[in-house]
């Protein structure tokens, strides 16, 4: 949604003021009532002064603030122009009220001298205290509109990025693959197709549920990645060939679920798929005085060649692991992605280790 | 189908880069079609054009993403440096596991692809197909003239074409519909300026590598867009594809001349070199 372009007085809008105005004559009958009640003049000329004061006052205010504003998502403008648009229509409305209802009850045009006069100073009163209360309600009903169109578009957002998320896990292309695979394996290699269904099972798991849970150990997370490149080269046969490396003293440090697994992804899909020979995969974890540190290592086609994205896949990965780690280490943890010496690509996360653990 | 045509020999070559689904592939063949005798297994895009063009198979069982040179940059590669005096066009089948988007423009378009994991019921009847095709095509026809030699020629072209741009239009994800393009950013050959040239001054586009060539009478721009993206916002009638890799303006087109080996070329006005143009692009050019 682009702010900027919408139209100022689209139908929306003018349904708006419309609704403002309404409610405008509905408080100015009532405040005629009122004041005719208490004996302030006959009902019929209150009606007429205090129409023709609202109804002035509500529209120079509403067409000026959507002419200031209408554009913007609270249609209200900033500061001192609100103030400036509120005293405009107050002192039009005023002053164009008194003059309609002067003409109908035919009683001389206001004089400025009587300011003073009691009629004078409550009308200006009655005039002000409503105009601001008013627009004090219609800001706040519009503020609170706003409000809950932002809530509802910040939870739309979150559900939309969970979906993605998933997406690029469950990626459809690696699964029918392994689907097929599978199925190849049913009839010729029984024992390997159980073993492979065993692997799809633990990865489905973790992906349908990781989500959700907020950590679990490196160990599981070692597990999870073995799971997925066990399919994987299952799927590529010679042309993958993978390392886990994880020492046993780091094995229960709490990590967040599937914080590796996009990395290993990219450096399939973008490293070494496209390589007709294929090529190596090390993840290995390990100690760096306080911090862990966690690299994945690819001897793919590299960096260069990876990064135009067709499909803008690679993107979502490495924004999301990136997020992930600022959300739970903020800003004492790192990744960086680099061009590995031996060509392919290295990527590089860092923080630090709890304390209990070290 | 009746005996003669299921006891047909023929040959094939499948192209498949996992080795899994390549030995399922081939055993369901075996079962479906006996006389079916399979040259020649590749598992890259690369070599299954190099395999192909030593064994001249008459059937290609291409997979779509493949390492290196994917299915489809194989099949047009293959269109253009076949031998058709040697060996008719081959059949072309495609096999793919999920591409959403290709599969989908198969099915519009109305075109055999075999879907992995590969189901014995659908693969009878692409073998069935495949056979009639075949048949006809070895049928000696009462007037083998060149000139019909040179429609079933056509033919297989159209057919090839049409699958190609049914599975490259399927493959690029699905652009909303919108004004044809009037501008394009591009960064100019040092890539660190970003410069708006109108399209109306673009003579040819041509994909290289990672990126797309812009060419203009004076200069020459890069985009990262890929071609058959590009295709989608291009007005078909303004700009013709004539290559795998090439898009001209087809106002600009000077003339096109077929060299000795029987390969055509065009040239532009305002540009001085030779565009190559595909075998599957070449019927655009038959003197009317």
């Amino acid at each position: 949604m682009t702010p900027e372009v919408l139209p100022r007085f689209r139908a929306e809008n003018i349904r708006n003021m419309f609704r403002h105005g309404l409610i405008t004559v509905a408080f100015c009958c009532f405040i005629a009532t009122a004041l005719a009640i208490a004996g302030n003049g006959s009902w019929e000329s209150q009606m007429v002064y205090s129409l023709s004061i609202g109804t002035i006052c509500w529209f120079v205010i509403d067409v000026g603030r959507l002419l200031l504003s209408g554009h913007k998502e609270v249609l209200w403008p900033h500061g001192l122009w609100s103030y400036g648009l509120i005293a405009l229509g107050i002192t039009v409305g005023f002053l164009g009220g008194n003059a309609i209802g002067d003409a109908w009850v035919g009683a001389p045009p206001l004089e400025f001298r009587n300011l003073a006069a009691r009629k004078m100073a409550s009308t200006i009163v009655i005039t002000l205290v409503a105009t601001i209360g008013m627009c004090f309600f219609f800001f706040s009903l519009g503020k609170s509109k706003h409000m809950q169109s932002q809530l509802d578009l910040a939870k739309r957002n979150a559900t939309e990025a969970r979906l993605k998320l998933l997406e690029t896990q469950l990626e459809p292309h690696m699964l029918f693959n392994t689907l097929a695979n599978l199925r190849v394996l049913i009839t010729v290699d029984p024992p390997r197709a159980v073993a492979m269904l065993d692997r799809l099972n633990s990865y489905l798991r973790m992906t349908l549920s990781g989500s959700r849970a907020l950590a679990h150990p490196l160990s599981a997370e070692f597990d999870r990645l073995g799971d997925y490149l066990e399919l994987m080269s299952v799927r590529m046969g010679e042309r993958l060939r993978y390392t886990l490396d994880l020492p046993d003293d780091l094995r229960d440090v709490p990590v967040p679920p599937l914080l590796l697994q996009p990395l290993v992804e990219n450096s399939i899909r973008h490293g070494l798929e496209p390589k007709v020979e294929g090529g190596e995969i090390a993840v290995r974890a390990r100690r760096n005085g306080d911090r862990l540190v966690i690299e994945v290592n690819d001897t793919g086609v590299g960096l260069d060649a990876a990064l135009p994205s067709e499909e803008g896949g690679s993107g979502f990965g490495l924004e999301q692991v990136r997020e992930r780690l600022a959300t739970v280490f903020g800003e004492r943890s790192e990744m960086r992605l680099a061009a590995a010496p031996a060509g392919g690509t290295c990527a590089t996360l860092s923080f630090p280790l709890p304390t209990a653990a070290s | 189908m009746n005996a003669t045509t299921t006891t047909m020999n023929a040959t094939a070559l499948i192209a498949e880069d996992e080795p899994l689904l390549a030995q399922a592939l081939k055993a369901e063949l075996a079962a479906a079609w006996p006389g079916l005798q399979i040259v020649a297994t590749a598992g890259d895009g690369r070599s299954a054009v190099r395999e192909a063009l030593r064994l001249l198979p008459q059937v290609l069982f291409f997979d779509i993403r493949m390492p290196g040179l994917d299915g489809l940059g194989a099949a047009a590669e293959l269109a253009d440096s076949w031998p058709t005096d040697e060996a008719p066009m081959p059949q072309l089948v495609f096999v793919t596991a999920y591409d959403e988007y290709a599969a989908r423009a198969f099915e519009a378009e109305a075109i055999d692809y075999v879907l992995k994991p590969v189901q014995s019921e659908r693969l009878r009847k692409t073998v069935a197909r495949l056979q009639q095709a075949l048949a006809a095509q070895q049928q000696p026809s009462p007037s083998a003239s060149p000139a019909v030699a040179g429609d079933a020629l056509e033919q297989t072209l159209a057919q090839w074409r049409q699958v190609l741009t049914a599975a490259g239009a399927g493959t690029a994800p699905p652009t909303p519909a919108s004004a044809p393009l009037r501008m394009i950013a591009a960064s100019d050959a040092g890539g660190s300026t970003v410069r708006m040239v109108p399209i109306d001054e673009v003579l040819y586009f041509e994909a290289a590598d990672k990126y797309l060539r812009v060419l203009t009478a004076t200069h020459e721009y890069l985009i990262r867009t890929p071609l058959k993206q590009l295709l989608t916002q291009l007005d078909a009638d303004t700009f013709w594809q004539v290559h795998r890799a090439v898009v001209v303006r087809s106002a600009a087109i000077e003339s096109v001349h077929r060299d000795e080996a029987g390969k055509l070329h065009l040239t532009l006005r305002g540009r001085a070199e030779k565009i190559p143009v595909s075998r599957l692009y070449a019927h655009l050019f038959r003197a009317m």
